[in-house]
């Protein structure tokens, strides 16, 4: 990769990053949490939503934001033609 | 011997025959095997050996428990939230990067990518966190011998012990791959039937994520009738912030926790560690979304059995785990009958119980274990559950013993003591570093300073606040420099260390003082370490001068995930220690 690919890589990745994190956020610290009050006043399956969202939803959210990331770099690391990964590890 | 104790001894003795069968076939000699499987574990068996390290004594036997009785219901999702949430982060901010760094464990890197002092305090913070966590373990280990072996809990623990440390000694990294997948399938099947079972017999509902919705608004009923909160409400004030507190010290803990980041270099490569990642969190996510299904279908069972029934009249499973010592009832008002009332506990003298309930006092380490019994479940499914308890503390606290094992042995005797030591001697040491904290860990089992979850919780902490802010910013921060990491690792972690220390009950019937600190618990405070961390890193590292010239191009070209020249060769040791660390950082 040259200097002006990888900078675009980095940035695509920061990108995908920020915004899975932010959804992150908003379904645990935000539905789970700090919302949750709020949330209860509907409710899922016999649930108030908030109460939903800390035991059920966020786990099953954050499953689905690391499947989308595992694919999304996938697909970019094919675009910028990465195909060959360092494999090496060592002690120090 | 009762059918219960021969069904958990058939269990047990399947299950651990399986382990260490596959443990031996994949025994290994050289130091290398010993740490780190050279490479080749395919993603979903990394995925499945990490959910076996990760859930612990602490998911396993504890978490549910916590859940639905040291609260009223909902804020135990702390614990839900931050044991997974963390994957999100050790996926997308940790993972892919420290496996094209290529370095076998935390403190290589800290020592690579800071300064050898910030490498010496993260041994230092590694060792604590890890024999805080299997102190944990071992506590879960004397909960299961004593109840199903009926001895004494101090010899459970005993048994324990000896058993984890031929185990971690035996295997290494290799064997323990594959016994982690044995483990993870074990302990899997062990949680997710008797929920199913329960579910339907409890709401004719056989997916328990779904009977779930009909047993806490029946809860919610039952515990406003006996005057608690009820078990789905919200909470507010100093109660919100705390579990806003714990949920973050758990998730950026994850991110920090040794023994699952060294699984990361086992994956072939930045790909592989990708969707390590994923296979782990998904393995993981089956047990924690039914967890607090099981938590609330005993709680349903345990008022529904106890309030109101005749002292004289206590089921079987209660009579069980009162000879086990776990669990107990004070007639407080002398009228022969049960109440789970809050009206009917004794005032708290001079400190509250933990697992007061009203009349009740039930050890919240024994829900899990005791779910199969109280819902009258076949004696198999309560040995299998035993079964699966065991192997959740054993390969938990073989995983930690193995990190803290590579920390002494490498990063401690070989680099700081003795560095001529041979391969030989460098694995002598580990071991001995690992008997030396199952002693440890085995005094705590004994004297539990709190429930395995908390114990646990607290062992995040001291990780989230030592290492999560020096991993991320060495990774996303090319300016971060060795004195800044070193006084932010310092003063984080050793606040946290010493508000832990004062906190919680170590020697003795109390802690030496109050929560200072705003009065957020010890199992929270991590969470304010690590910003302090933070803080003092990123100001620390901006009034001195910035690193190197070459160790900026380094940490630029382990964000791309294809071979680069200067990673390849600094993992061949081709890079000039001056020029990577300046002069005056240079290795002695």
């Amino acid at each position: 990769m040259d200097d002006a690919a990888r900078k675009a890589y980095w940035r695509s990745n920061v990108r995908i990053v920020t915004v899975l994190l932010v959804i992150w956020a908003l379904v645990s610290y935000g539905a789970g949490i700090l919302l949750a009050d709020w949330l209860n006043q509907w409710s899922l399956i016999d649930m108030p939503l908030g109460f939903w969202f800390a035991q059920q939803g966020s786990i099953i959210t954050f499953v689905l934001l690391i499947a989308v990331y595992v694919w999304y770099m996938d697909r970019l690391d094919k675009r910028y033609g990465i195909t060959e990964y360092e494999t090496e590890v060592r002690h120090s | 011997m009762s059918d219960i104790q021969l069904w958990t001894l058939i269990m047990v003795g399947v299950s651990f025959t399986l382990y260490i069968y596959i443990a031996f076939r994949s025994r290994v000699k050289e130091t290398k095997g010993f740490y780190v499987a050279g490479g080749g574990v395919p993603a979903l068996a990394n995925g499945a050996a990490i959910g076996a390290d990760w859930m612990s004594a602490a998911s396993f036997i504890s978490m549910a428990g916590i859940i639905a009785f040291t609260s009223n219901g909902y804020s135990g999702g702390a614990y839900l939230m931050g044991w997974t949430g963390g994957y999100v982060l050790l996926a997308l901010l940790i993972a892919p990067y420290l496996r094209k760094f290529g370095k076998y464990t935390i403190p290589d890197f800290v020592g690579d990518r800071y300064n050898e002092t910030a490498r010496l305090i993260a041994v230092l913070a590694t060792i604590i966190m890890s024999l805080t966590y299997v102190a944990g373990q071992m506590r879960g280990v004397g909960v299961v011998f004593t109840r199903f072996l009926e001895v004494d809990t101090n010899l459970g623990v005993v048994i324990g012990m000896v058993i984890v440390f031929f185990y971690a000694v035996l295997g290494g990294m290799k064997g323990i791959t594959w016994t982690q997948v044995a483990q993870y399938s074990v302990l899997i099947v062990a949680y997710l039937v008797p929920a199913f079972a329960i579910s339907s017999e409890l709401t004719g509902v056989v997916v328990p994520h779904i009977g779930f919705g009909e047993i806490t608004a029946q809860l919610d009923g039952l515990q406003a009738d006996l005057g608690v909160a009820e078990y789905t409400a919200s909470i507010s004030g100093d109660a919100l912030r705390n579990m806003f507190l714990l949920t973050l010290a758990l998730m950026c803990g994850t991110a920090g926790l040794p023994h699952i980041l060294v699984r990361f270099y086992t994956a072939k490569d930045v790909r592989a560690a990708r969707f390590s990642a994923l296979w782990a969190l998904f393995f993981i996510a089956l047990l924690y979304t039914t967890a607090p299904t099981i938590g609330a279908f005993s709680k349903f069972n345990i008022i529904d059995q106890l309030d109101g029934t005749p002292v004289a009249d206590t089921p079987a499973w209660f009579n069980n785990w009162a000879d086990a010592g776990l669990i107990s009832i004070t007639d407080v008002n002398e009228d022969g009958i049960i109440s789970l009332a809050a009206e009917a506990a004794p005032p708290p003298d001079p400190l509250p119980v933990p697992g007061q309930f009203g009349e009740l006092v039930i050890d919240n380490d024994i829900v899990v274990l005791a779910t199969p019994e109280i819902a009258g479940l076949p004696a198999p499914v309560v040995g299998l559950v035993a079964a699966g308890g065991l192997a959740a503390a054993l390969s938990t606290a073989s995983g930690l013993l193995l990190a803290i094992s590579s920390a002494f042995a490498n990063d401690v005797y070989y680099k700081k003591i003795n560095p001529q030591a041979s391969e030989a001697r460098q694995v002598m040491a580990g071991r001995i570093a690992i008997a030396g904290a199952i002693i440890v860990a085995g005094y705590f089992g004994v004297n539990p300073p709190a429930f395995i979850s908390q114990v646990v919780a607290i062992a995040f902490g001291l990780a989230c606040s030592a290492l999560f802010p020096i991993i991320v910013l060495g990774i996303f921060w090319k300016r971060a420099n060795g004195i800044g990491a070193s006084a932010g690792i310092l003063v984080g972690f050793g606040f946290t260390f010493v508000y832990v220390l004062t906190t919680v009950k170590l020697f003795g019937d109390a802690p030496l003082t109050d929560p200072w600190f705003l009065g957020i618990p010890a199992t929270a405070i991590g969470a304010v370490g690590m910003i302090f961390n933070f803080i003092v890193t990123i100001v620390v590292s901006l009034l001195t001068k910035p690193p190197t010239a070459v160790m900026q191009e380094l940490v630029e070209e382990i964000r791309y995930p294809g071979k680069t020249a200067l990673v390849a060769a600094h993992l061949a040791g081709q890079v000039d220690e001056s020029k990577l660390h300046g002069e005056e950082g240079k290795k002695e």
